[in-house]
């Protein structure tokens, strides 16, 4: 029996075809441009995991019939997929429900496994990771800090790169373990990730790396690189949400103290009845993107480009955010002097994007990785992050170019900031009324 | 962060944009009040001028310029109509709670109708202080 739920045809799904048919101009609205935050399931992928909800939903764990083989072999194909995708031995992968789970399994349980004090101290070992770090690998950090562990958050310079030669300032002789990302989620910056996954290996320290926004966009080699854990997440790479998972390297072997107790699964690693249809789906989308992710890349990074020339030509006091060539190809972030950036989102709102300005967030704080990376508060305020994706086409990116441009000049209009700036005031010289 | 119809019709159509002339020109005229409120840092910076009609004490013109969220354009907007009419004393009266009720602000965004009292009071004041008039009395501390 073949389910009927209309995912057929990959075409159907192609903002490109979708927006013909209604205008022949315009794009159809609204446009996702927020692919960092959550991609679309590929149809594919759903295709590959509707029969093991209904018809093949046996439990992997279930040894003594076919059901639980079939569900078992799935995984086993799954699971190959993964590490075909990241250069990685199938029995290396963990399977868990997503990168913040991974994360944690990874920070709390190589921090717990390989804990050492220096002689004549009571300290339980050196962790080292960045401030630009995602909250799930920040804030694992900061309770293992509180545990007794010390913690250096390296503070990235304005390009938001962090590099081998960083690392090597703060290692010390009672270093355990090293977690950076391997790509910003905000500004898409890219580690010096194989250079420092060398530099620890020389010296036996565990490097983790956060790899959701990384992998299944640009390549990976888990054994040249030198990493011993990596995070990664489903519902980045046209996956479903919910499912991800984590390397843990055999050769040389990293161990892990389990945050999770019950019947073994994942080789004791990660308790828990698989998520069989989750799994098959980042095993289709691994797949996929083993395939695909260079194409797409070299095309969406001319769509990036296409974009960013135009915002910084059309616009003045428009800046990009991060270094300038060491980015992921699908993610700008910029920003826009004198403007802020929710009121910017209000104004073009068929374009679903975020922003860095406090006003989008329950804190009221502006983003702390722009801080982070030395962007003033002023233009965190005034930043937007455009993250592009498989379906993007380039009538969408013109129109995100027109919309951007219009409401940015039209807002503008609007800002006592921007007449200052115009009159010469230095904005940074105003006596401000502090509120 | 889901609006409701008031803001959304201050922020896509605000009111009585714009200044009667630069920063410096404006310190000059004594018909003229400003209020500069907040900072960049903060993400929110109002400022607000009254033209006062100088023999009958009424404010005849307002105008402002925002930089921040829709919450504090819609209010330094709404500022600008309240105002429009009103003597000094009177428009010493607004209050940021009444900002909050006719926008429905949400509770994160009550710093934005704060922030256009401050805006309204500092306009008048300075208008005041121009003209050799006594400042009013702050009745009340937020």
């Amino acid at each position: 029996m073949k389910l009927k739920l209309g995912l057929k045809s990959r075409s159907r799904y192609t903002n490109a075809d979708r927006t013909k048919d209604i205008f022949p101009m315009a794009p159809k609205l609204p446009i996702y441009f927020d692919h960092a935050a959550t991609t679309p399931c590929d149809p594919r992928v759903v295709e590959a995991m509707l029969p093991y909800f209904t018809e093949q939903f046996g439990n992997p764990g279930s040894r003594n019939h076919r059901f639980g083989w079939e569900a078992e072999g799935a995984v086993d194909e799954a699971r190959q997929r993964v590490a075909d995708l990241i250069g990685a031995d199938e029995k290396e992968i963990i399977f868990t429900s997503g990168a913040t789970e991974s994360n944690n399994l990874a920070l709390r349980g190589a921090a717990q496994m390989y804990e050492k004090a220096p002689a004549g101290s009571k300290g339980r070992g050196h962790i080292i990771a960045s401030t630009i770090e995602h909250k799930a690998v920040l804030d694992p950090c900061k309770r293992l800090q509180k545990e007794g562990f010390d913690v250096t958050f390296i503070e990235p310079p304005a390009d938001g790169v962090v590099t081998a030669e960083m690392v090597k300032s703060v290692l010390r002789e009672d270093t355990i373990l090293v977690s950076l990302m391997w790509a910003n989620n905000e500004i898409g910056t890219i580690n010096e990730i194989p250079q420092i996954g060398a530099l620890c290996r020389d010296r036996g320290i565990v490097v983790h790396t956060d790899g959701t926004q990384w992998v299944g966009k640009m390549p990976v080699a888990v054994k040249r690189d030198n990493i011993d854990l990596m995070s990664f997440s489903g519902h980045k790479i046209y996956g479903p949400k919910g499912v991800g998972g984590l390397y843990v390297r055999r050769k040389p072997r990293v161990r892990l103290v389990s945050m999770q107790d019950g019947g073994g699964q994942e080789r004791g690693f990660r308790s828990g009845t698989l998520n069989v249809t989750g799994i098959v789906g980042l095993g289709k989308a691994c797949e996929i993107a083993k395939a695909e992710m260079e194409r797409d890349g070299e095309r969406l990074l001319k769509l990036r480009r296409k974009l960013e020339t135009q915002l910084t030509t059309q616009l003045d006091s428009c800046a990009i955010n991060g270094h300038r060539e060491k980015r992921l190809p699908h993610l700008t972030n910029v920003s826009f002097g004198f403007v802020e950036g929710e009121s910017l989102m209000m104004a073009i709102k068929d374009i679903a994007c975020s922003s860095g300005s406090a006003c989008t967030s329950a804190s009221l704080e502006p983003s702390y990785v722009l801080k982070g990376c030395g962007v003033g508060d002023d233009l965190a305020h005034s930043s937007l992050r455009l993250s592009l994706g498989k379906w993007t086409s380039e009538e969408q990116v013109d129109y995100a170019i027109a919309q951007i441009v219009t409401n940015v000049r039209k807002l503008r209009e609007l800002s006592p900031l921007y007449d200052m700036h115009k009159e010469g005031i230095d904005l940074s010289k105003v006596q401000w009324a502090a509120h | 962060m889901a609006y409701g119809p008031k803001i959304i019709d201050h922020y896509e159509n605000p009111r009585n944009v714009g200044n009667f002339g630069t920063q410096a020109e404006m310190k000059a005229r004594p018909d003229i009040g400003v209020g500069l409120v907040g900072a960049p840092e903060c993400g929110d910076v109002m400022q607000l001028q009254i033209k006062v009609n100088q023999r009958t004490g009424r404010i005849e013109d307002a105008k402002f310029k925002c930089f921040g969220c829709g919450s504090a354009i819609a209010s330094s907007s709404l500022a600008t109509e309240w105002l429009k009419g009103r003597t000094l004393d009177e428009g010493m009266e607004i209050r940021n709670q009444q900002i909050v009720e006719e926008l429905s602000l949400p509770p994160v965004k009550i710093h934005c109708s704060v922030l256009a009292e401050d805006a309204i009071h500092k306009a008048i004041e300075d208008y005041k202080k121009k003209n050799g008039l006594p400042a009013t009395e702050e009745a009340h501390a937020h």
